[in-house]
């Protein structure tokens, strides 16, 4: 009896463990979106990704569709190649689409914004997207803001 | 002069060997695990004492980390209006730090030094020496399905430690400061990372619980078979402990989220 | 050929020597009994025998075997067939009585459940100890816990018991029982038994040959008979229990007068 009852909470103790650990797995952590090997990627060519990251994310009409997956610098343009990883869910976006890179907020983090193209075709792996827009270097605009104006004085 | 430096020598070479036996203990005990399969009611028997029994305090402990993580932290973020962020702050905390650190510094306090009291106790008594003369190795009967308990046992407590707390965490950030709730979950799940974050904190309390079991039954083991002798032994296992998970935290942190 | 046989056994714990050149042979079917003061490292010879300590010189051999020279797993067979009994009984306190009983034969063999009932009930019923099969260890005295252990030692059918001061701490009640007990279960069980003690009365009641061990050597062997008639005034002493003799009832050190002066000179 003594025996029994042991096992049975120890029985508890396991799945109450094991529970946890799935809690976090899929309430708090990112486990569930990363486990998608249905999803397709595409890379973009950006001048300046600024403080963009592998993991950030990727959101198009402000909705989540993806994560950037990995960033490079190509040795010969000297610009920087950023594999996005899209869900597969979403698998109607247009060849033509662009990217850009945007703040969230003024301090925030940075992620990369998709605006839907008009062309007919669809993205596919591997698929190069062509129209990018840099990064927006805060202190680049306040020099050439600055810069306009000293020239505007004078 | 001279007496003071063959003091400090004959300490060092004490702490050598104690050192050494250490972990030939250690090896005998990996030695005995194999044989475990066979007779898993063992290792059930000692989960109950080892991981069941220090649940509650676990789950108690962590909600309270976690609710003042949640207060602190709302304090703090209000001021640059990145009160949004509160989820990201209390998951990160627990799963990569005050998880597997503040539960395995409760678990040596609470099953380790129940442990080194036990081990001690059956040295003193002599019911070590009484099995190996029933041709029964205590190693593999006694210490062996401890160690086993208590490696599963820590990453379970560890893992129930943190979810406890980031729902305390929660409580007190969506309950109490008004928090959106959507916020706090979506910005959670967006900056913690299953493999980066989660699991590294899950090797660390697998990490926490090998150390703590062994030191536990080593001193225990080793233990001056008085009852003086066991009072020490306990109280130098929770000290051992704690000094080892903070440096090991250290170490493990700078390798895992160093580079 | 003895069973046990002992040669040049020397000893040594930190600095102080506990054994320096010590012979015995423990001949088979006899009750063999280690004696001497306190402290002569009685308890660490069964130890040495049982091969949880080792020699810093000199062999021990049981059953033909030298128990240093085995490996872990040929130790542990020959442990099986050694019985022990240790001073406080050292039974697991987290067990009942009949689970104490069964747990060698639960460890090392597989036999089922009724037989296992069957075989403990009946080494409780040796020692007379049935009826508290389902008591816990610290509800027994210190009499029945030892009784309990010898029922334990005995599960196996060793072909010696080796027994640690069994007399010590006992009311005269217990005492006999033990006595009567040890001197039993040798004759039927065809054991060898070895009792390490200095209750000169009960031990020389019922052992076949003493050996008298003092400052790490064997000082007198021989029946009891022969050790009560023997010459030596140290064996003498011990046998009788007077309190002054070879061995002095002062600790060494300066007369009382050289001490009291020196106190003198100091204030």
């Amino acid at each position: 009896m003594q025996n029994k009852n042991t096992e049975i909470t120890v029985g508890m103790f396991v799945v109450a463990g094991l529970i946890a650990i799935f809690v976090l797995a899929m309430k708090v952590s990112n486990f569930a979106e990363f486990n998608d090997k249905e999803g397709y990627q595409v890379v973009a060519e950006f001048e300046n990704i600024g403080g963009l990251k592998v993991r950030s994310p990727i959101t198009m009409a402000g909705v989540r569709v993806g994560r950037v997956t990995n960033i490079r610098l190509d040795p010969e343009t000297f610009n920087a190649m950023v594999t996005l990883k899209l869900s597969s869910e979403y698998d109607g976006i247009p060849i033509d689409t662009a990217a850009s890179i945007y703040t969230a907020g003024l301090l925030g983090e940075q992620y990369i914004a998709l605006e839907a193209g008009a062309e007919d075709e669809s993205l596919k792996d591997g698929d190069i997207l062509d129209l990018t827009q840099p990064a927006i270097v805060l202190e680049q605009v306040i020099g050439q803001f600055l810069f306009s104006k000293a020239e505007g004085d004078e | 002069m001279i007496e003071t430096i063959r003091s400090l020598g004959r300490w060092g070479l004490g702490s050598f060997e104690r050192l050494g036996r250490g972990h030939l203990f250690l090896v005998k005990i990996l030695m005995g695990i194999p044989e475990l399969f066979l007779r898993f009611s063992l290792v059930i028997q000692q989960l109950y004492s080892v991981g069941v029994l220090s649940v509650f305090l676990i789950i108690i402990a962590g909600l309270f980390v976690g609710m003042v993580l949640g207060l602190q932290g709302y304090n703090t973020l209000v001021d640059f209006g990145a009160e949004e962020s509160l989820g990201v702050m209390v998951s990160l905390s627990l799963v990569r730090e005050l998880g597997p650190v503040v539960s395995a510094l409760l678990f040596a306090g609470r099953a380790g030094s129940a442990l080194t009291a036990e081990i001690g106790l059956m040295k003193s008594t002599e019911q070590l020496s009484g099995m190996e003369m029933m041709a029964v190795d205590p190693i593999r009967r006694i210490m062996a399905p401890r160690f086993i308990a208590g490696l599963i046992s820590m990453p379970l407590l560890a893992a129930i430690f943190s979810a406890v707390g980031i729902y305390g965490g929660f409580l007190v950030g969506h309950g109490l400061l008004g928090v959106d709730d959507g916020a706090f979950w979506s910005q959670m799940q967006v900056k913690t990372d299953w493999y980066g974050d989660i699991l590294n904190g899950v090797l660390k309390s697998v990490v926490f619980g090998v150390v703590i079991t062994w030191i536990a039954l080593f001193e225990g083991y080793d233990a001056t078979p008085t009852s003086e002798g066991v009072g020490r032994a306990t109280t130098r296992t929770v000290v051992h402990s704690a000094f080892a998970i903070l440096g090991l935290d250290f170490i493990l942190t700078a390798l895992m989220f160093g580079g | 050929m003895p069973l046990i046989k002992i040669r040049d056994l020397h000893f040594y714990r930190g600095d102080r020597a506990i054994f320096e050149g010590v012979n015995i042979d423990i001949h088979r079917g006899k009750i063999t009994a280690i004696m001497g003061p306190s402290g002569t490292g009685k308890t660490t010879l069964l130890r040495l025998i049982g091969g949880q300590l080792r020699p810093d010189k000199g062999t021990i051999e049981v059953d033909g075997q030298d128990v240093h020279k085995l490996s872990h797993r040929d130790l542990y067979e020959l442990r099986k067939r050694m019985g022990m009994l240790f001073q406080s009984g050292a039974l697991l306190t987290d067990l009942t009585v009949f689970e104490n009983v069964a747990f060698p034969i639960r460890e090392h063999t597989q036999l089922p459940e009724s037989m296992v009932r069957d075989l403990v009930l009946i080494k409780l019923q040796a020692v007379g100890l049935r009826g508290a099969h389902d008591l816990m260890p610290n509800e027994l005295s210190g009499g029945m816990a030892r009784r309990v252990a010898l029922a334990r030692a005995m599960t196996l059918d060793p072909m010696m018991i080796m027994y640690d001061e069994p007399f010590t701490g006992q009311d005269p009640i217990s005492m006999g029982t033990l006595v009567n007990l040890i001197h039993k279960m040798n004759d039927a069980m065809d054991l060898t038994s070895v009792i390490v003690s200095h209750d000169v009365a009960e031990t020389s009641e019922i052992a076949d040959h003493i050996y008298l061990l003092s400052a790490g050597k064997v000082i007198e062997q021989g029946s009891p008979v022969q050790l009560k008639r023997s010459t030596s005034q140290w064996v003498q002493q011990f046998m009788q229990g007077l309190p002054d003799g070879p061995v002095p009832f002062h600790y060494p050190g300066n007369t009382l007068e050289q001490d009291l002066l020196e106190r003198k000179d100091a204030v």
